[in-house]
Order: C-alpha cells, then sequence, then structure tokens
C-alpha cells in the first residue's frame, strides 16, 4: 500500500470516529452534484438528521481512498457511528421501510419526530 | 463508453451463476440502469455484502464504464 492510500485510510477512520453520521459525497449538502448523493441528503434532511457531508470530488485521494476502505465503488457512501450502512439504494430502502430511523435510534442518533 | 443490460446480465450471472436478473434503464443513455437480482447466494448476507457481490461480479467496470446502476437484491423466496 502507497503512503498516499495509507494517509487517506487514516483520515477516512478519523473522519468517521469523530462524526457520528458522515456522508462521503459528490458536491456538497447545500449543492450536490449528483443525483444519488442529493437523494441521501433529502432522506438525512427529511429525518431531521444532523450530519456532515465530505465532498470527494474535492479531494480525489478520499474519493478513491472510501471507495477502497469500503470495499465500495461507488458514492455516496453513509456511516453512522463508524460503520458503513450502504450507497444510495440500500439507504433509500431502507429509509421507506422504516429501518433506517430505527438503526439511527438503536446507535443514539437523534431524528426528528 | 457504456455497458448494455446484455453485458451487464452475462457479468452478474458469471459471478451469481443461480440469478435472476431484472434490468431497466433508468435513463435511455446504456449509462444509468437498474438491477433487481436474486440469488441464493444472498442467503443470510446483509444487504451490504449482497451488493457487494454483484459489485465483485462487475469488477472494476462499476464506477466507471457503468456510471449508475441502482441496486436490489434479495434471496429467493423460501
Amino acid at each position: 500500500m502507497s503512503d498516499t492510500a495509507t494517509t487517506a485510510a487514516d483520515r477516512i477512520k478519523q473522519e468517521i470516529s469523530e462524526n457520528p453520521v458522515l456522508l462521503y459525497m459528490k458536491g456538497t449538502p447545500v449543492f450536490p452534484q449528483c443525483g444519488f448523493s442529493a437523494r441521501v441528503v433529502q432522506i438525512l434532511t427529511t429525518l431531521g438528521v444532523k450530519f456532515k457531508g465530505v465532498d470527494v470530488l474535492a479531494d480525489p485521494a478520499i474519493r478513491q481512498g472510501v471507495k477502497d476502505f469500503s470495499n465500495w465503488p461507488t458514492i455516496p457512501q453513509l456511516y453512522v457511528k463508524g460503520e458503513f450502512v450502504g450507497g444510495c439504494d440500500i439507504v433509500s430502502e431502507m429509509f421507506e421501510s422504516g429501518e433506517l430511523k430505527q438503526v439511527l435510534a438503536d446507535k443514539g442518533v437523534p431524528t426528528r419526530g | 463508453m457504456a455497458l448494455d443490460a446484455a453485458t451487464i446480465e452475462k457479468l452478474i450471472k458469471a459471478g451469481l451463476p443461480d440469478a435472476r436478473i431484472t434490468i431497466a434503464a433508468l435513463v435511455d443513455d446504456d449509462n444509468h440502469w437498474s438491477a433487481h437480482v436474486v440469488s441464493s447466494a444472498f442467503k443470510g448476507k446483509s444487504r451490504v455484502q449482497q451488493h457487494q457481490m454483484v459489485y465483485r461480479a462487475l469488477g472494476s467496470r462499476m464506477g466507471n464504464e457503468l456510471h449508475a446502476l441502482a441496486l436490489q437484491t434479495s434471496a429467493p423466496e423460501e
């Protein structure tokens, strides 16, 4: 593993341990650059979840690093309490079934309503 | 470079031979697809693991030639 890859993995580990809900996405929560990222932002906003968005387009090392880290080839990627929850399809499915709200509650993340 | 539905189906089948696959276009551009994959290999696996198995079958194409594949996976009904 190259130094760059190690550094990216270390940064990701630190970010997901410091932020209870972290979304690796294309663009920012206010201005998403991809429909799939926008969808996850919309779900988290609907649930009233406080989260941090990391724009992978601003950092190629993190963009590749997060794919290697989770063995997941696409962005967005949602992490809750350091654990990879899924990409847009899984998060959408879990939101629609009510499972996402339950997972957040189980992990002690407050949601609205 | 884009992938057509038949190629996507062939790749998934190569990785998950018993899979039943339904592919539909999200946008008519050979680049945005949705796939529903049913395979007994998914039994007892989490959704993340199921999607990872499909991604593994697609190899490096996912996220490159294949920009978007909305995935839904499940094990066959008992």
